[in-house]
């Protein structure tokens, strides 16, 4: 008797399992924290292939300009994303990209060091600034905000300051032509696939210059360097001890603490992430234009956040994904170049910027409430 | 070995010139379940930090199969098998359940220098031990967040004994709950003593602590008032010795007192 109850039983429960595992992988799949940044992306697609498509946006020279600004301000955002996700903000990015630039130019230029040695300086600089910042953050308890917010203007400050007085103006160019046979710079300053676009031009499939070689003359290697990232941050997220860590972290310190998890460790080393990335940003930025400029990355710092922001990552921490940041800096990156394909005046990017990012934000928190809430 | 799996002799914590706990003494056999009761204030949760590892005991000894122990931190005290669940659980409701279960202490799987986190493993372990409970986790990537209170705290339990519990000391673990939820949780409690595990109940409820007890320690003002097993007490005693049905017995007496002389 009570077996055969039982059996009964456990065959409800079975069907009742079936019925809701289905249900289960759809919201699954809607509780994704990048799907809001992926339908954006489609979308801003869509609306520039009708609006853009016939102005030479789509064009493979269009594609890698856009594709380059996305990318650039991809490599920050993923490091911001990671950041979020555990807990905390840093507001220096955008100086830390101006620091970074003089720490490769000025020993370069005016001390005489190879390029790659200024480039393994400003690095390790970044390394220091970043552990600096989460030492700070992780030892004092302060908001990380207000701690990094004094590091924005330190950093800057210092940036200004220490330019002029060893060289007497805010920029330093000159760096091109050390670029040409130094073992590590190629990394930061190489396009690639090259024989890609020369085939295709040679094909007459992509645009050419008057001398018959293509416009687009290969991958920046902004977009090789975010493709990379954006892999290695979600496969780190997803896949990873630490990535649970980091998960962990932003979700709620105590309790991490709590079941073993080294908070305090992970969050320095998510600092030291975010001032990394900006030295990527930075060199990369520095050997394209063959110069630094210590205003470079003015407000960055702000972009990387927003891009994070529509990216799916919530500002209390615990949440988001690297994949969805990197879908948020190409939307950004998107529309930036893309406005200047339309009639609409450039100016209206900022309101456009701010919109997409309020939108995310009441999109987020209605995710975020739909996450949390109990039965 | 004694037959006692875990002793707590004489504990007294002082801070300053406060006396927090004076001894208090508590023993555990196997399968046993111990319920620490006390109103606010009565020590309880000075008790559980030192039972813990958080604090030092100022005198007194913590005897564990057998052999005196003295911890460090509350790491030693999990490391030898003595799990503290505390009230707020350390479970974070945006994570998903088997990232909650093995948070902290990810199952790996890869060669050295580019391990990963072993996902499906994880999952398996932590549908399976829900299961056990008879938590029906439809997924085990759902987010923490949508399960009800009575689930998370079993799944908090659950997790401590998959990792080696072997005394559990349970804070307050009924209090937020509804009574449905309560006796889910009570009803795990109880399945997990009859495994072996000696559970520490800390309650200042006596309804949820009398049927699934089987001894019981009120705690007031820092004191024992003795450790009692079930046959020997009853509901209603322990009810008025938690409420200090002494000091409520004298003020009946002082307030009839009161009213004979006014009138």
């Amino acid at each position: 008797m009570s077996t055969k109850s039982k059996s009964i039983e456990s065959k409800t429960d079975f069907n009742q399992d079936d019925r809701l595992k289905k249900v289960s992988k759809f919201k699954v799949l809607l509780n994704r924290p990048e799907l809001g940044a992926l339908g954006g992306a489609i979308l801003v697609f869509i609306f520039f292939g009708i609006v853009a498509g016939d102005t030479g946006m789509f064009s493979a020279y269009g594609i890698l300009n856009f594709l380059d600004v996305s990318a650039n301000l991809g490599i920050i955002a993923i490091a911001a994303a990671m950041l979020m996700i555990g807990g905390e903000f840093d507001l220096s990015i955008g100086s830390m990209i101006g620091f970074a630039g003089i720490c490769i130019a000025i020993p370069a230029i005016y001390w005489g060091w190879p390029l790659w040695m200024s480039i393994i300086f400003a690095f390790s600089m970044a390394v220091l600034v970043g552990y600096f910042n989460g030492i700070l953050v992780v030892r004092t308890g302060l908001p990380s905000f207000i701690v990094t917010l004094a590091m924005l203007f330190i950093l800057r400050g210092a940036t200004l300051a220490l330019t002029r007085l060893i060289t007497g103006r805010t920029q330093v160019p000159g760096l091109r032509v050390l670029i040409e046979n130094d073992p590590i710079a190629w990394i930061f300053a190489t396009d690639s696939f090259k024989w890609l676009f020369t085939w295709l031009g040679s094909m007459n499939l992509i645009a050419l210059r008057t001398d018959g070689t293509p416009l687009a003359t290969g991958i920046p290697p902004s977009v090789i360097w975010f493709i990379a990232l954006a892999i290695l941050t979600t496969w780190i997220l997803m896949k990873t001890r630490y990535g649970n860590w980091i998960f962990a972290s932003g979700g709620d310190k105590n309790g991490a603490n709590n079941v073993g998890v080294p908070v305090g460790r992970v969050k320095i080393s998510l600092f030291i992430g975010t001032a990394v990335a900006a030295t990527i940003f930075a060199t990369i930025q520095v050997l394209d234009a063959g110069s630094a400029d210590t205003m470079r990355g003015t407000l960055k710092e702000l972009e990387a956040i927003a891009a994070a922001v529509v990216g799916g990552c919530l500002l209390t921490g615990g949440y988001g994904s690297a994949i969805g940041a990197a879908f948020g800096a190409i939307i950004f990156g998107t529309v930036s170049m893309g406005i200047f394909y339309t009639d609409v005046d450039t100016d209206w990017f900022k309101v456009f910027l701010g919109a997409m990012m309020l939108i995310a934000v009441i999109f987020n928190n209605y995710i975020r409430k739909k996450v949390t809430e109990s039965k | 070995m004694s037959e006692y799996l875990v002793q707590f002799n004489n504990i007294s914590k002082f801070f300053g010139k406060v006396i927090a706990l004076k001894n208090v003494t508590m023993k555990l056999r196997k399968g046993e379940i111990m319920c620490l009761l006390g109103d606010n204030g009565a020590g309880k949760s000075t008790l559980i930090k030192t039972l813990a590892g958080v604090h030092k005991p100022d005198e007194g000894e913590i005897i564990f199969e057998g052999e005196k122990i003295i911890f460090d931190s509350p790491k030693e005290a999990l490391d030898i098998g003595i799990a503290t669940v505390y009230q707020d659980l350390a479970l974070v409701s945006l994570m998903s359940v088997t990232r909650n279960f093995f948070m902290g202490r990810e199952p790996l799987k890869g060669p050295p220098f580019f391990k990963t986190f072993d996902i499906k493993k994880a999952n398996k372990i932590a549908a399976e031990r829900m299961g056990q409970i008879g938590i029906d986790i439809r997924d085990p990537s759902q987010a923490v967040g949508t399960m009800s209170g009575g689930e998370r705290q079993c799944l908090a339990i659950s997790r401590a004994i998959y990792f080696g519990a072997k005394v559990l000391i349970l804070d307050e673990p009924t209090s937020a709950l509804g009574v449905h939820q309560a006796s889910v949780v009570l009803k795990y409690i109880v399945k997990a003593a009859s495994q072996g595990l000696a559970v520490i109940l800390i309650t200042h409820n006596v309804h949820h602590a009398y049927p699934v007890g089987n001894s019981f320690t009120v705690l007031n003002r820092g004191k024992s008032l003795g450790t009692y097993e079930k046959k020997d007490i009853s509901r209603e005693k322990l009810l008025s010795m938690m409420a200090g049905g002494e000091e409520l017995d004298k003020l009946e007496v002082e307030l009839k007192e009161m009213n004979r002389i006014s009138t």
